[in-house]
C-alpha cells in the first residue's frame, strides 16, 4: 500500500466511525428480530457477517416473519441490494486489477462508503471507501452479536424507536450529496418515482426505478455547475 | 432449512450484484455523460432510500411516529450537528411519540 493509499483509508476509517456507531445499533435491533423470527445464533450472526447489506436483510426477514418462503425472502433482500448494481457501475472505472480483483473490491461497497468516496466529479476514493467499510463491517457483527444474546433485555425494537435510525442515517448521507441545484432537481424526481411506485411494485423496486432520474446528468449542466 | 436457504440465497445474490458492476465496467476511460449520469446517482437512489423507509410498509403509503422522529434528526443534520446526535434525538422521538400514543 503506498504512502498515499493509506491516508486514504485511515480517512476513510475515520469518516466511517459515526456510521459504524449508528450501524451497531441497526445490526443490534436485527438481531433482536432475526431470533424472534426463529434463526438460531448462528444463523443471524452468519447473515450479518456474509449478507452485510442492511436493508437486504430486514427485508428478508419480513418476508420471513409473514410465513415466506427462501425464494420469495432471497428475491426480496436481492430487490433491496438492486442499487448495488448502479453504485457498482458508478465506482467501477475508479477500480483497477483483473476482473476478479475488481469484483472482489465491489464487495466493500456499502452505502455510506459508496456515498462519501464520491468526489462528486464522476470518481471515487477506492481506498477511502475501503477504509469506511473497515469499521461499519466490524460494528455490524458485534451489534447482531449482541442483539441476538442481549434481545430479551433489550425488548420490542419498534417500541424503543430503534427503526428510526435507518432512514435518519441514510438522510444524512442523502444530506451531504445535494451539493447543487442539479442534484436537488434528481432527488426531487427520485423521490417521486419510488413513492408513486410504492403500491404498484414489490418493496426495492422502486428505488431501483429512482436510479433513472440521474438521467437527468445526460443534460449537459449551465455554467460552472460542470462536473 | 428455510433460513439458511436464505442466507445461502442472500450472499450469492450481494456477491453477483456487487462484483457485476466492477467486472463488466473496471478500469477503463467512460464517456463524459455517462459520468455525469454516475454522479447523479447518489442523491437519486439516496433520497428514494429514505422516502422508501420512511413512508412505505410493503406496499401501502403510510406515516407514523418514525417520521416525526427522523424529521428532528433531519433539522439537526441541517444544523450541521453530528450524525450520532441526529440519530439519537431521532429515536428518542420516535420512542417518546409511541409511548404517548
Amino acid at each position: 500500500m503506498s504512502h498515499e493509499a493509506r491516508a486514504s483509508f485511515l480517512t476513510g476509517v475515520r469518516l466511517g466511525l459515526p456510521y459504524a456507531a449508528v450501524g451497531s445499533v441497526l445490526s443490534l435491533s436485527f438481531g433482536v428480530l432475526a431470533r424472534e423470527a426463529g434463526f438460531t445464533p448462528l444463523q443471524a450472526i452468519a447473515t450479518a457477517m456474509l449478507v452485510f447489506a442492511g436493508s437486504a436483510q430486514f427485508a428478508a426477514l419480513a418476508v420471513l416473519t409473514g410465513g415466506g418462503s427462501a425464494a420469495a425472502a432471497v428475491a426480496a433482500g436481492t430487490l433491496m441490494n438492486g442499487r448495488f448494481l448502479a453504485m457498482g457501475i458508478a465506482l467501477a472505472p475508479s477500480l483497477s486489477g483483473g476482473a476478479v480483483q475488481r469484483g472482489a473490491q465491489g464487495q466493500a461497497v456499502v452505502d455510506a462508503s459508496w456515498a462519501l468516496a464520491n468526489r462528486g466529479d464522476g470518481t471515487f476514493d477506492r481506498w477511502q471507501l475501503f477504509g469506511t467499510t473497515a469499521p461499519q463491517y466490524v460494528t455490524w457483527a458485534l451489534g447482531t452479536v449482541v442483539g441476538v444474546f442481549a434481545g430479551d433485555v433489550i425488548g420490542d425494537p419498534a417500541r424503543l424507536g430503534l427503526d428510526a435510525i435507518y432512514p435518519t442515517f441514510f438522510l444524512a448521507l442523502l444530506l451531504a450529496e445535494l451539493r447543487d441545484r442539479r442534484s436537488r432537481t434528481v432527488a426531487a424526481v427520485g423521490s417521486l418515482i419510488a413513492l408513486a411506485l410504492v403500491p404498484f411494485a414489490p418493496p426495492g423496486v422502486p428505488i431501483l426505478a429512482a436510479a433513472a432520474a440521474s438521467l437527468i446528468g445526460l443534460a449537459r449542466p449551465a455554467g460552472r455547475e460542470d462536473a | 432449512m428455510t433460513i439458511w436457504l436464505t442466507i445461502l440465497g442472500l450472499v450469492v445474490a450481494t456477491v453477483a450484484i456487487k462484483a457485476f458492476g466492477p467486472v463488466l465496467f473496471g478500469g477503463r476511460e467512460l464517456p463524459r455523460a455517462f459520468i455525469r449520469v454516475i454522479s447523479c446517482m447518489a442523491p437519486a437512489l439516496l433520497a428514494a432510500l429514505v422516502l422508501t423507509s420512511l413512508f412505505a410498509d410493503g406496499q401501502r403509503l403510510t406515516a407514523g411516529a418514525q417520521a416525526l422522529g427522523v424529521a428532528v434528526g433531519g433539522a439537526l443534520l441541517l444544523a450541521r450537528r453530528s450524525i450520532v446526535l441526529a440519530v439519537l434525538a431521532a429515536v428518542v422521538v420516535t420512542a417518546a411519540l409511541r409511548a404517548l400514543a
